[in-house]
């Protein structure tokens, strides 16, 4: 045994995500006379093809840099323009990551000073008066109608977008299937306080009829308010919004569902629904997942369009979807008249540190669910 | 169940572009058959038009007749997803579905046409299946992990596993130990001889020692000429084909005399 092979065979705990618990030793394909080093060249050869057939979803945490690539591997002999490459990449992400950092930071110092002062508990209050010696403010309607709207936006979304994503990919001609993604990817253009004036004047009436419909539903989400400007039209338009995003990234995993795959269940006798069932939505589920996060994080985090549609109505705090309020970007927006002394303005930048640490959740949660069954994709 | 196959003046399309031309073959039912021939004389192509494989790529087309057992499979009112279940099939490339375990995988096909079936008897087809494929000793402890978590040749096995499990009357294999190292090589070809006890085995292969080891009969595909469609030249028992063959060409291909 070569010294390599040794220290192969001791740091069989690493990683080789893909292997399992497969040895060399327990497979009969390889043979046991021949030397070590050649097994275990084959199985790690073996190993790379698998995972290099599986193009990894975007934007997700996959795709990571190989390491010992650069130009120290070819004889330690180091180029300049290597150098200078290296240096403004490391640059960029360090930029961004330090911009992350201080924009939390700036946050945390502008907000804290209030919430110290805050007369009634910042989480689960329902007041929001954010007057100076007297701070009185929680973010718990905010943080509702926040995720509320942005959650029922995505459950009215996502399965469209899928369905235009698959119709692209799987049924349509190609020259019917270029220009629906074209039109689909012209939505996206479309500036957000567009979406916002068409909510509130068009849209909003035209769904009168729906929310009644749901109303018949008895809990207390669907409680009808019988209000104008209420959180389901913004979920609407706000599915609108996110709609495309989520659609462009659903099309490209499914579009690159690998041939084989795809033969695979219709040599089976799989039909054309059972083919996408079995290997292409299992294919594309993490590039879905992720394309549904940054949708939501866009929902999450809308303004003007929020702003515009929903109405304020005061009185008192209600589960219901059929009623007016406020997201954290919409409150801010509401309130930027106010921005004339700290005190004040540290609420509602107490309020945007919230949303920011509530996006950074939603980014983890949608990794962990991706993740989970990592040894399966 | 295994049934017979027979090609009457089959014409092969890529849109306007003729791959292959006039095969007309038969193959017997439990023997095992070879295509074999130089790259990009319509070898695959032929095989895939056996379980109508060949019309999932745009614009393919085929003329003629394919029969099994009589039953021309590309009459007018068959469905082909009917057909790929009579005919499996196993591609060059082991291809479990990445995202499901190996248990997952062997039943994908029976799961097809929302079929409901009980633990026990899935569990059976399991057990039968990999034990057919020769692969059950090695993964019964971890049916549960992923497909594409072993090695090619298991894979592959895998695969044959696959398609097996539906009881199709014909497998059809494509290449089936190219990507395969020699050991892997040998443990399929091992398995395709049991195989053909209850099937009608037709495979393509690139490697001649191959073809003659496995096969009963073997069929010589070439390009009539350059830019010409491929042709069946001759198909014979595969002794006198690789002993003394009728066609000259056949003679110059098998012993490495191209053209």
């Amino acid at each position: 045994m070569t010294d390599r092979a040794k220290k192969r065979a001791a740091g069989s705990s690493l990683p080789p995500p893909r292997v399992g618990d497969e040895s060399v030793e327990a497979s009969p394909d390889l043979d046991p006379t021949s030397p070590d080093v050649l097994g275990d060249g084959v199985r790690a050869h073996d190993v790379t093809v698998v995972g290099s057939s599986q193009p990894l979803a975007i934007g997700l945490d996959g795709a990571r840099p190989v390491s010992g690539a650069g130009s120290a591997a070819a004889g330690g002999k180091s180029r300049i323009g290597d150098k200078v490459f290296l240096g403004l990449s490391a640059g960029a992400s360090g930029f961004v990551i330090v911009l992350v950092v201080l924009i939390g930071v700036f946050l945390l110092i502008k907000s804290v000073p209030s919430i110290v002062d805050d007369k009634v508990n910042f989480l689960t209050s329902t007041e929001w008066s954010p007057t100076p010696g007297n701070l009185r403010f929680g973010i718990a309607p905010l943080l509702w109608v926040t995720v509320i709207i942005s959650l029922i936006a995505l459950i009215v979304a996502v399965p469209i977008a899928i369905g235009i994503a698959l119709f692209i990919t799987q049924y349509a001609p190609r020259r019917i299937a270029k220009p629906v993604a074209y039109t689909i990817d012209l939505l996206a253009a479309i500036p957000s306080i567009v979406f916002g004036i068409w909510g509130a004047t068009v849209l909003s009436p035209k769904l009168e009829p729906v929310q009644s419909f749901l109303s018949h539903i008895p809990l207390p989400l669907f409680d009808n308010k019988h209000a104008n400007g209420t959180i389901f039209d913004g979920s609407v338009v706000l599915a609108v919004m996110i709609l495309p995003i989520i659609t462009a990234i659903s099309r490209d995993v499914f579009e690159r569902t690998p041939r084989a795959n795809i033969e695979a269940a219709l040599a089976l006798g799989a039909t054309k629904w059972e083919m996408i069932r079995i290997a292409v939505l299992p294919h594309g589920r993490p590039g879905v997942i992720s394309g549904s996060m940054l949708g939501l994080g866009r929902a999450l985090g809308e303004t003007i369009a929020v702003y515009l549609i929903l109405s304020t109505v005061g009185g008192p705090f209600s589960f219901s979807i059929f009623t007016g309020g406020e997201t954290f970007a919409s409150k801010i927006a509401n309130g930027s008249a106010e921005f004339n002394n700290p005190a004040s303005t540290g609420a509602y930048i107490a309020a945007g540190l919230v949303l920011f640490v509530l996006t950074f959740l939603v980014n983890s949660a949608a990794r962990a669910i991706v993740n989970r069954r990592k040894e399966f994709s | 169940m295994a049934k017979r196959i027979e090609t009457k003046d089959l014409n092969i399309y890529y849109g306007k572009f003729l791959a292959v031309s006039e095969v007309s073959l038969t193959v017997a039912p439990r023997s095992i058959t070879a295509f074999i021939g130089p790259s990009g004389c319509g070898k695959s192509t032929v095989l895939r038009t056996l379980n109508r494989m060949h019309e999932v790529i745009a614009g393919a087309r085929v003329e003629g007749r394919v029969l099994l057992d009589g039953d021309d499979i590309y009459a007018n009112g068959i469905d082909p997803v009917n057909v790929r279940r009579t005919i499996g099939m196993v591609f060059q490339r082991p291809n479990p579905f990445p995202t499901m375990s190996i248990y997952d995988n062997v039943v994908a096909g029976l799961k097809l046409n929302s079929r409901r079936l009980k633990r026990s008897e899935t569990d059976a087809v399991v057990e039968k299946s990999l034990r057919g494929a020769n692969l059950w000793e090695e993964v019964r402890d971890r049916l549960d992990k992923p497909g594409a978590g072993l090695s090619g040749g298991q894979q592959q096995r895998l695969c044959i596993a696959r398609a097996i499990a539906v009881e199709p009357q014909v497998l059809l294999m494509d290449e089936p130990c190219s990507a395969l190292d020699p050991i892997s090589t040998l443990a399929i070809e091992d398995l395709i001889q049991t195989l053909k006890e209850t099937y009608t085995i037709v495979i393509v292969t690139h490697n001649m020692q191959q073809a003659a080891r496995v096969s009963d009969r073997t069929a010589f595909f070439n390009l009539a000429a350059v830019g010409k469609p491929g042709q069946l030249v001759e198909m014979d028992d595969t002794e006198k084909i690789f002993a003394n063959p009728s066609d000259r060409r056949t003679e110059d291909y098998i012993s490495g005399r191209f053209g």
